[in-house]
């Protein structure tokens, strides 16, 4: 499968058994991100972390991921102290970083940013988040999570939260649908997921069902799929109140739950998910962000050309 | 009356003919077509003609035939017009306009957070769709952001 100096923008440019290749790459190279093995496969090659706003996660494991395989890190540094502030446009950027670096990750407030970048770049470039539409190795690494703690084919999943602005669950919609998921999403009504993307699912027979209620489904899934009521996209401060603890994961919500239930989120979380669940089986949130290493070691080595 | 009807959508002894517009959007046919005031060939047009199919609009473009990729654009907006090349008053082909798969730099991404907009140095770039419930659509390059409804009022 060729992956040698191919960017990673959208999961939409994967095929399911692409997106197979790289869970199976990142499983294999599991033991080298849990540092019980020594790998040197990016030796020699200087990977430059393009951050143009803050996401400590996302920079932090790519920088691990980097590390673990040998390779190096070039870090952009605070955009207020680069060439940004002198008005160069991204394109120049990157064509710049090009000359410097054998890979770059961007991160960037702009919707379709990386999709740019790659047109500029001469080395691969991997999408770490652009605006409010893509980032395709949180979905990466979130497909990795279901299937090492659960199941991909056939799976019955239950989103939750803010479906209407998360894109962590918009991408993961499409993903799973590769798979044959059954999909319930739960959300208060102002946040319910975007039609376009329900109708999308269904054109594809897969099985949807909309809800604002997790006591009514949480008996009937194998992963509770949570995530953050943004603050920051409610113009009015009393809808964000209504909302915010609408739906809850709480020890007495999983009585009712089947006992092999995952939950997942992606982080940070707020009041979504209640402290005491962290200690049950199903909570595998900070296991999911771990998965984040080995996804984005497979992602940059099969971008390398280090593994074929 | 029919001499000036006549009058309004006279012959040309060369160039380009786009009949079928659909009416009240020739200006957006010029606007499609990059036709502007330091366009050089003459250009006439006619806007709520009655015509055996009801109303609509024709634009004239004399001594200079337009490519066929140029003229596909229009289909955006008028997905029935037809276009005419004409030589010594003759017509010599007759089409009709064919949907493009992927226009650059004809129209406006409406998502303001798209790259597209921004001062980088590159043009909007959709793929083109039409399907039988939702007509045209473009779909951004970019961002991945969806046009149906506003296509026209989006033109650069």
């Amino acid at each position: 499968m060729l992956f040698k100096n191919r960017h990673v923008i959208s999961m939409k440019d994967f095929s399911r058994e692409e997106i197979d290749y790289v869970l199976d790459t990142a499983e294999k190279l599991e033991p080298v991100a849990r540092g019980e093995e020594r790998s040197r496969l990016l030796d020699g090659k200087i990977i430059s972390l393009l951050f143009f706003e803050p996401s400590t996660r996302t920079r932090l494991s790519f920088e691990v991921a980097t590390r673990r395989l040998g390779g190096q890190v070039l870090n952009l540094g605070s955009v207020e102290a680069s060439s940004v502030m002198k008005g160069e446009n991204l394109a120049d950027t990157i064509r710049v970083i090009s000359k410097y670096a054998d890979l770059i990750v961007l991160r960037h407030p702009l919707d379709g940013s990386a999709r740019m970048a790659a047109e500029f770049a001469s080395v691969p470039v991997i999408n770490g988040g652009d605006g409010s539409v893509h980032h395709p190795t949180q979905t990466f690494l979130d497909l990795y999570t279901i299937r090492r703690e659960s199941h991909l084919e056939g799976l019955k999943i239950a989103m939750a939260g803010d479906l209407k602005y998360g894109r962590t669950v918009h991408s993961l919609c499409h993903a799973l649908s590769l798979y044959g998921a059954e999909m319930t999403f739960v959300s208060p009504p102002e946040l319910r997921m975007p039609p376009e993307i329900v109708r999308d699912l269904q054109k594809k027979k897969i099985r949807v069902k909309e809800t604002d209620s997790l006591e009514e489904i949480i008996g009937d899934v194998e992963i509770l799929y949570m995530t953050r009521v943004q603050r920051e996209r409610f113009p009015d401060p009393e809808e964000y109140e209504k909302v915010k603890n609408r739906l809850r994961v709480t020890g007495e919500l999983l009585k009712a739950a089947d006992p092999g239930l995952k939950i997942l989120h992606p982080l940070p979380r707020v009041n979504e998910i209640s402290p005491e669940v962290d200690s049950t089986p199903h909570a595998r949130y900070f296991e999911q962000a771990f998965y984040g290493v080995p996804i984005r070691m497979a992602l940059l080595a099969l971008a390398m050309g280090v593994i074929e | 009356m029919k001499e000036k009807r006549d009058l309004k959508i006279q012959a040309i002894e060369n160039g380009t003919v786009i009949d079928h517009i659909k009416a009240g959007e020739a200006l957006n046919v010029l606007r499609i077509l990059g036709i502007s005031s330091a366009f050089r060939a003459t250009v006439s047009f006619v806007m709520n003609a009655s015509g055996a199919r009801g109303k609509k609009d024709v634009v004239k473009i004399e001594g200079k035939e337009l490519s066929v990729k140029e003229l596909n654009r229009i289909a955006l907006i008028s997905p029935k017009a037809t276009i005419n090349i004409i030589r010594d008053f003759e017509v010599v082909q007759k089409n009709n306009v064919v949907l493009p798969s992927y226009v650059e730099g004809v129209v406006r991404c409406t998502n303001s957070n798209c790259i597209s907009n921004s001062s980088e140095p590159i043009k909007s770039k959709f793929s083109v769709l039409q399907s039988e419930e939702e007509g045209v659509s473009l779909h951004c390059l970019y961002c991945e952001h969806v046009i149906s409804e506003e296509i026209a009022e989006n033109l650069l």
